[in-house]
């Protein structure tokens, strides 16, 4: 298909052009024809996880100075955009690498990004995000695990679920409460880098998901799990800022993913607009298909640039960025979830079987609207933002 | 061990936007452009031999100024600098006159290895690496499907593809290879490559650079596009649709009456 279309205020540079259309030669090439595979096997693609290890694509959202190219947020976004259009499992993948550093980058001393940063730039290692459990999903508040200090050491126990990549992973950022005494439930939990080869972590148990298949979603149990002290990041009590700084810069890589599902399923609908005859000519000369492509496009569109403008002002700083990041993340999922949906119609009956993608293209769609915050929990974040700004 | 590779700029056979000049020769400007498959798996066998033999890889395209485009691309495969020959008067340029100015602009480089395309999917002319072995007074080594230098020799040997198998060539370097796909499929360049790509030194020169003599008499080529018809479009297929062994005898009596088996 041509090339995505840039304009209005976003301009991207030469950098992320040529950047973003290696990364597509590579979606196409090298995952599109493993997509339906990866669904159908439910198994994390390790052959993936090499090709974007050999081609620094994990590099991307890393400093030069630990071996990354680093580049800013919204070439992290259009990888992920395009590797997610081929593939949604493979975009996760870098998506949640990103989502597991940002926690380091942000909250971590000069010794502990030197110590991790760099086998997560190359793709040797993978991190994962441990913050939701049972019991404790939009109300971070609810957690339970507890780590507790013992003399230079954490004692970490307690459960976390839906994890994603938590079970091929080298390290999990665990979130976990150290000050239980704290005034604010906000001011309770710490972010702990945990190497999962330490004794008493252990997967209890990997998620059967309607979507997002080949990316391992793991509950995970925590026994004991005795971790340095210098493996926290940040001060004690500061994990739930973490967490929340980390969706400003994590949000806009599930909104990505969500542009480049709602894409993929665009480019496949209009496709077979062209191929598939009926009434002695192609559907696509049918003005009620017409309609819904039209409108298919212009929904994807419309959250690319709200994407790229969000990437942009949240790289820069913005004291919106909370915002931007929902807003992006909102408007995205929707319309993944809206046109892939729309794209199975096209298609009638064949959308519906697994002989064509839009159907996979719809179940990964619909996680987009529930992790990294659900849109109920975007929503609240824009009207906080937009009420305590009147 | 120092290796140049021609690289050319041709028309992106994914774009499907080749148009004709005036002069009823492809319109350069009109399609965007990627380096030419063939000399993709020569550049590819380059890469490979300086990774074992240690050395440079170098690039040389004749093109409109736009090529830096596509040169960049090859550079970030792994090639560590570019060569372009550019100049309004080689707009069109037939094969002797192309052969001429890369045998210049490639006796001004030191190299061990000469490696190209068999041919390229443009011109399909097959003859450019031959001609400029034969300006230099190289020995040419086609159809490589392998190539094993010794640089402590100072020879190269070469597996040439034949109808019947491979031939064994060997040669004193300097020299030059021609190769096609049999050479190895190329690499993906990798993010830090294309990064990496944009900062290595693509020198550009004239006709005038490469001294007297290469610009074609009176400014006209010998050749000229007298006009331009597309190929008769081919008879349907044959269909055969009786079982799996009765067919097999259908095609094999086919073959055999065209005495192709």
């Amino acid at each position: 298909m041509g090339d995505t279309p840039v304009h209005g205020s976003v301009r991207l540079t030469e950098e992320q052009i040529l950047l973003r259309d290696a990364v597509r030669v590579l979606a196409d090439e090298r995952v599109a024809p493993r997509a339906a595979e990866v669904d159908r096997d439910g198994e994390f693609p390790q052959d993936i996880r090499r090709l974007l290890a050999e081609h620094d694509v994990f590099a991307i959202p890393f400093a030069e100075r630990h071996g990354g190219l680093g580049a800013d947020l919204l070439t992290l976004a259009l990888a992920i955009e395009q590797l997610s259009r081929a593939c949604a499992t493979t975009g996760l993948m870098l998506a949640v690498q990103a989502l597991g550093a940002i926690p380091i980058q942000v909250g971590g001393t000069e010794e502990q990004r030197d110590r991790w940063l760099p086998g997560l730039a190359s793709g040797e290692r993978l991190i994962a995000f441990g913050l939701t459990e049972a019991d404790a999903g939009s109300d971070p508040g609810g957690i339970r695990t507890r780590a507790v200090l013992d003399g230079d050491e954490y004692v970490i126990d307690g459960s976390k679920r839906f994890i994603s990549h938590a079970s091929v992973a080298d390290y999990v950022v665990v979130f976990a409460v150290t000050n239980p005494e704290a005034d604010k439930p906000s001011r309770r939990l710490s972010a702990i880098v945990v190497e999962t080869d330490r004794p008493g972590f252990r997967v209890t148990r990997l998620e059967h998901k309607m979507g997002l298949r080949g990316s391992p979603t793991a509950e995970l149990a925590f026994d004991g799990v005795r971790v340095p002290v210098g493996n926290r990041l940040g001060a004690e009590g500061q994990g739930f800022a973490l967490a929340m700084q980390t969706f400003e810069r994590s949000r806009p890589g599930i909104a990505a993913q969500a542009v480049g599902i709602a894409q993929g399923a665009l480019e496949a609908a209009a496709h077979y607009a062209t191929q598939r005859r009926q009434f002695g000519r192609p559907i696509g000369d049918l003005q009620m298909i017409q309609a819904m492509l039209a409108d298919m496009d212009a929904s994807t569109e419309a959250a690319r640039h709200l994407l790229y403008t969000a990437c942009q002002e949240i790289e820069a700083g913005s004291p919106a960025s909370a915002r931007w990041a929902a807003l992006c993340k909102l408007v995205a999922g929707d319309a993944a979830m809206r046109v892939t949906t729309d794209a199975v119609q096209v298609f009638g009956g064949y959308g519906y079987v697994e002989d064509y993608p839009v159907e996979r293209m719809m179940r990964d769609a619909k996680i987009t609207q529930l992790y990294e915050g659900t849109q109920q929990i975007q929503r609240l974040i824009v009207a906080r933002a937009l009420l305590a700004g009147s | 061990m120092r290796i140049l590779v021609l690289t050319k700029p041709v028309p992106d056979p994914a774009a499907n936007a080749e148009r004709l000049g005036a002069d009823l020769r492809l319109d350069r400007a009109a399609s965007p452009t990627v380096v030419n498959g063939n000399d993709e798996y020569a550049l590819e066998a380059a890469l490979q031999l300086v990774e074992v033999h240690g050395g440079e890889v170098a690039i040389l395209t004749m093109a409109p100024p736009n090529a830096i485009e596509t040169m960049r691309k090859a550079l970030a495969m792994g090639a560590l600098r570019g060569v372009l020959v550019t100049d309004p008067a080689l707009a069109g340029a037939d094969l002797p006159t192309t052969v001429r100015v890369l045998a210049a602009a490639a006796a001004a480089e030191s190299f061990d290895l000469l490696l190209a395309g068999l041919d390229t999917s443009d011109g399909t002319g097959g003859a450019v690496a031959a001609g400029i072995a034969a300006r230099l007074g190289l020995p040419l080594l086609s159809a490589a499907a392998r190539i094993e230098p010794d640089p402590a020799a100072g020879r190269v040997r070469v597996r040439r593809l034949s109808a019947r198998g491979y031939d064994l060539l060997e040669a004193p370097m300097p020299a030059v290879i021609s190769g096609t796909q049999a050479l190895g499929t190329p690499r993906y360049p990798s993010l830090k490559g294309i990064m990496a790509a944009r900062s290595r030194p693509i020198v550009t020169k004239t006709l005038a650079d490469l001294g007297p003599g290469l610009a074609p008499e009176g400014g006209a080529w010998s050749s000229r596009v007298l006009g331009v018809e597309k190929p008769p479009s081919r008879a349907a297929g044959r269909m055969i649709t009786v079982p799996a062994a009765e067919a097999a005898r259908e095609v094999a009596d086919y073959f055999v009456e065209r005495r192709l088996i």
